[in-house]
């Protein structure tokens, strides 16, 4: 079993075991005290860390969160995070997301278009540690290699790629390595894994940026 | 490098929310920067703590602003939209033919028609009857433009309500299929048959008192896959069509992201229909 980050932990919630975060409960999650259930199965984050995939993240990091939908998962991620920007395109999903952040002083949510960094760039710092993304849109790579310039040059990419939204009608095997042969135009790939069985036809990707 | 120099905060009073949202919503910069450092070094913010609280406040404010201005585009306001629509439509139509009657034995035409409408109106009266008869012309001028705006806000308001079914079914059936439904929650919790037949009330229930056969379209009869396919694969088109709206509504509704795969599944469903009497 891989290292978990600082804040989050393996715990006994509700009967039974599994991660969990400290902070308010958002979405009728059990909790137990001030530590609340982090579902694998609605988060890729929580998958990701389930399935055994080194992601790096630690207590306190700088994060910037692409597909923040209704912020299901970026809570998580604030509970242990330092700033966490999180950028979300859709209007409906933002206004639940706004009410999860209204209780969280390290949530900045931002209502934007994840393809066009320079709108959010006057807002979101320089050298994070980390980039979580989950965006279904096609070219979710390239989504990606834009959004490199926020990261330190150590800094980590986890990447959930969702082989439907590039093509339904391939298979995801293949959709999946393509993605990768993008991805490695700016970042050096670390690990992958297949999200199964919490996201079906998901896959997932550290990656940190390549040196030049 | 000057230009990109310029954090959200740059020019922003601390004590101005609606000026910080403005800067967040428009502002731009190529790549990012140590904006905390730069806040508290151009005194905007005492420390960084200070600025994160502050950074909380604009993002909150604007991300909520942005929202119920969206949503304000929702999909009540396109029902009446629409609404308006058709019935400006119908009323401009109405008074046409009235004032074609009326004009035509004033000046001894035979005109018709908005386009007819439009001459009049721009004719200088002479006497009191003239004076009627062009005033209400330049009213059914007036109707017929504001039916083309509504046209035009009826096509933006879909696409920001209802992407994806926008998309699909074109905005302005779109718009009809929610007004039908009576909103985009009633159309996303309907059954797919209950869509295919949407508008064709009168044919269902003279179908239900075992009059007429039950119709196989409503108001996506205006669709492109209905109307131009083969009568005899009309039905399965319809059925096709229906399938597909009602699940794009229902992405529109619970989660507001535009699916492009939507459209190009029912592209090949429609394409294998119409392909398949082919080869008979």
């Amino acid at each position: 079993m891989t290292e978990l980050p600082g804040g989050v932990e393996r715990r006994r919630v509700d009967g039974d075991e599994g991660l969990a975060t400290r902070g308010e409960p958002v979405y009728g999650e059990p909790y137990d005290g001030e530590w609340r259930r982090w579902d694998p199965h609605r988060s890729k984050v929580g998958a990701m860390i389930e399935s055994g995939l080194e992601t790096g993240v630690a207590e306190g990091d700088g994060v910037l969160y692409l597909g923040a939908a209704n912020g299901t998962t970026a809570s998580h991620v604030a509970d242990f995070a330092g700033p966490v920007y999180a950028v979300e395109f859709a209007p409906r999903p933002m206004r639940e997301f706004v009410g999860v952040a209204e209780g969280r002083a390290n949530l900045f949510p931002l209502l934007k278009d994840a393809r066009k960094p320079e709108t959010y760039a006057h807002v979101v710092e320089a050298n994070l540690d980390c980039i979580v993304q989950d965006v279904a849109t096609t070219g979710q790579a390239r989504v990606a290699n834009l959004n490199r310039r926020f990261l330190a040059d150590d800094g980590r990419l986890l990447l959930a790629l969702k082989a439907r939204s590039e093509d339904v009608t391939r298979e995801p095997e293949t959709v999946f390595q393509e993605s990768l042969e993008t991805l490695r135009e700016e970042y050096e790939v670390l690990d992958t894994a297949r999200l199964n069985p919490y996201h079906g036809d998901h896959f997932a990707a550290v990656a940190t940026p390549r040196s030049e | 490098m000057t230009e990109n120099a310029a954090g959200w905060f740059e020019s922003v009073r601390p004590d101005d929310p609606d000026a910080a949202r403005e800067a967040i919503e428009n502002g731009s910069a190529e790549s990012p920067e140590d904006w905390p450092a730069q806040a508290v070094e151009s005194g905007f913010a005492e420390d960084e703590s200070d600025y994160y609280g502050k950074l909380h406040e604009a993002t909150l404010h604007a991300a909520r602003e942005a929202v119920q201005e969206r949503e304000r585009a929702d999909d009540q306001q396109l029902v009446h939209a629409v609404r308006a629509m058709d019935d400006a439509d119908r009323t401009a139509n109405e008074l046409a033919e009235r004032l074609a009657e009326w004009a035509g034995s004033v000046y001894g035409e035979s005109g018709g028609g908005v386009d007819y409408a439009r001459e009049v109106a721009g004719r200088e009266p002479a006497g009191p009857v003239e004076e009627r008869v062009v005033s209400l012309a330049r009213q059914v001028v007036s109707l017929a433009d504001e039916r083309e705006e509504l046209r035009a806000f009826v096509e933006r308001s879909a696409d920001a309500a209802a992407p994806n079914l926008a998309a699909m079914a074109g905005p302005v059936l779109a718009a009809r299929l929610i007004a039908l439904a009576g909103g985009l929650e009633q159309l996303a919790k309907k059954p797919s048959g209950t869509v295919q037949v949407l508008g064709a009330e009168d044919a269902l229930f003279a179908h239900l008192r075992g009059n007429a056969p039950s119709p196989k379209h409503g108001v996506i009869y205006t669709h492109d896959y209905v109307r131009n396919t083969r009568p005899d694969e009309r039905g399965s088109a319809s059925r096709a069509l229906a399938g597909k709206l009602v699940i794009a509504a229902r992405v529109d509704h619970y989660s507001g992201e535009r699916k492009p795969e939507l459209d190009e599944e029912l592209d090949e469903r429609i394409e294998r229909i119409r392909s398949r009497g082919d080869d008979d």
